[in-house]
């Protein structure tokens, strides 16, 4: 069963002023290009330049803002990619955060979301823990949106999911948690583990000093094997891609350039559908 | 027989819609059981009703957030002994925190966004679409049961079995230890009038094109009219205009309306992922290049701002 006993156990929250959050960030390809399936594996491919997910960079922000208002410590970074590749993450350092663990191994490939929940708690554990660990509610591209929740239940840590409001006073976290209803007002001590929606702050533009700043801040790549994890990719997935096929499109209908009399087009349309 | 597991919720002392979307399919896969996080006697009935012939139920969670109490109490069940085959979840906020926690602690994958499961004796395979829709994806689990997924909305119809009273199990939370220490303090309903966003048969959305928050007024004057749900695209979410739960879209409600309106939408695949199961899709964007069109009924290429007032006003004077 899922005892991950190769987990550093996660310090307890610091009693000084200081605030140490670990970041998790995806590296995904750029959404403006289409996607497309390696024809061999039916993964997603992601070979190619692979840019910081948009989603991610609210959860920077918000670390970075964290840290400034408890007074100090600083912001990691934790990431897993099967090509090495760390333009992604070098936009977070230019934002602000302080270093950066990669999981980088082409034998990550294929992995499930469980495999990569356990590969990103043990990066953390390499960190040595945090006060706050914060992720997206769910990437851009794979967007299964179970990720943040298994880390915290790998890492045996409280959670707070879909989080669009989080301060924090005297060392317990108050967050806003969006609901099907409306939203919940949830309290957890530290150390805990935070999902963020988009919108929950502004994330800054890297600064050219920043940029410049970031091209020197550690990013340390280690393996599954460094980490102790076993099996990962294709080999520890609990699923199988059977087949790939083609949905049946939605045919265009009538498009009509607006002429004044476009709302008429609608009414009539309406009328015709009796919903009026 | 295949042992079918449903994560059930409640709202307003009623299974929620996707609730019966997921006993519906689940009966036709073997035996039901329906769990429940919190008192199922307001419920059971319906679950029964829906083809649950078991519920268990958590009793009150005494401000635990579902994804960490229920997880540990279905856990709890496993491990005395009755152990599902599959396990259906809800793709929302408690399915997604109950699944991901229940995940590893049963160490099984889950597969998420699923709209179709298939039993075939030991095999379960799960559908998914990808890319907007235009690709669908069938994963067959590997491994040993149980097996966990997490549906879309809307994937399955609805339809009572006139079932009869189930038989009701305790199911208590068992100690949570350090992960259970978020405690909820507050429950806010946001009011909203008119019929909900997944449920409406009308719904008018609203993007990016209306050019400021103040205009999406308009949206929801239409979506008024027409006795709809007024909804809108990430862009706006994202900008604060309007709150998360108006959003349609992959990372926001599927919604299948009867007809749906998408004013000042471009049509970005995140976005027609929510929207491209209504049955009439009306279009409304000055971009005729926008890919909103591609899959409109009726396309209107002209300024929102010009088109919306128009409609709004033939609509009133028809009373």
């Amino acid at each position: 069963m899922g005892d991950p006993g190769w987990v550093k156990p996660i310090p307890m929250g610091n009693n000084d002023r200081t605030m140490n959050v670990i970041v998790c960030v995806k590296q995904i390809p750029d959404p403006a290009t289409p996607g497309a399936l390696d024809s061999g594996t039916n993964t997603l491919k992601r070979d190619g330049k692979l840019i910081l997910d948009e989603s991610d960079s609210y959860g920077v922000e918000m670390a970075l803002q964290l840290v400034d208002a408890a007074g100090g410590g600083e912001v990691s970074l934790v990431s897993m990619a099967p090509n090495g590749e760390v333009s992604g993450m070098r936009t977070a350092l230019a934002m602000g955060a302080a270093k950066g663990v990669l999981v980088s191994d082409p034998a990550l490939q294929g992995s499930d979301a469980l495999t990569t929940a356990k590969i990103l708690a043990g990066a953390i554990g390499k960190l040595g823990g945090a006060d706050l660990i914060i992720a997206a509610t769910e990437s851009s591209d794979g967007y299964t949106g179970t990720v943040p929740e298994m880390m915290a239940e790998v890492l045996g840590l409280p959670s707070v999911t879909f989080a669009k409001r989080v301060v924090i006073e005297g060392g317990v976290l108050h967050a806003d948690r969006q609901t099907e209803e409306g939203y919940d007002e949830v309290n957890t001590p530290l150390p805990a583990l935070i999902s963020v929606t988009a919108g929950v702050v502004e994330p800054r533009y890297p600064s050219f000093k920043g940029i410049m700043a970031a091209k020197s801040k550690p990013i340390e790549t280690v393996t599954a094997a460094d980490l102790g994890i076993a099996p990962v990719g294709f080999a520890g997935a609990g699923q199988e891609i059977v087949t790939v096929t083609q949905a049946e499109a939605r045919a265009a209908g009538e498009i009509v350039e607006d002429d004044g009399e476009g709302f008429a087009k609608i009414v009539a349309y309406l009328e015709n559908l009796k919903v009026i | 027989m295949t042992n079918v597991w449903v994560f059930a919720q409640e709202a307003a002392g009623a299974p929620t819609t996707g609730t019966l979307e997921l006993l519906t399919k689940a009966r036709s896969l073997g035996t039901v059981t329906a769990f429940v996080g919190g008192d199922a006697s307001a419920i059971a009935g319906a679950l029964g009703e829906y083809g649950a012939t078991k519920v268990y139920a958590t009793g009150d969670l005494g401000g635990k957030l579902p994804g960490v109490a229920v997880s540990a109490a279905m856990k709890a069940v496993i491990d005395g002994g009755d152990s599902p085959d599959v396990i259906l979840f809800p793709q929302n906020y408690e399915g997604r925190d109950v699944v991901s926690r229940l995940s590893v602690k049963l160490d099984r994958t889950v597969l998420t966004n699923n709209v179709d499961i298939t039993v075939d004796g030991g095999s379960v395979t799960a559908t998914t679409p990808i890319f907007g829709g235009n690709t669908l994806v069938t994963t067959k689990f590997a491994g040993a049961a149980p097996y966990l997924a997490a549906f879309r909305p809307k994937s399955f119809a609805a339809e009572s079995a006139g079932g009869g009273a189930p038989e009701v199990v305790a199911a208590p939370v068992p100690e949570l230890g350090a992960t259970g220490a978020a405690t909820v303090t507050a429950v806010h309903v946001e009011e909203t009038t008119g019929p909900k966003l997944d449920e409406a048969n009308i719904v008018v959305s609203g993007g990016r094109g209306l050019g400021e928050a103040d205009k999406y007024a308009m949206v929801e004057e239409l979506a008024k009219l027409l006795r709809g749900a007024p909804g809108a695209s990430r862009a706006i979410v994202d900008a604060g205009w309007v709150p998360y739960s108006y959003q349609v879209g992959q990372t926001g409600k599927v919604v299948k309306p009867g007809v749906y309106i998408a004013a000042g939408i471009s049509g970005a695949t995140q976005h027609m992922v929510g929207m491209k199961g209504a049955k009439n899709i009306i279009a409304i964007n000055k971009d005729k290049e926008a890919p909103i069109f591609g899959i409109a009924d009726l396309g209107i290429v002209g300024d929102v701002h010009k088109v919306l007032p128009k409609l709004i006003e033939a609509l009133q004077a028809r009373g």
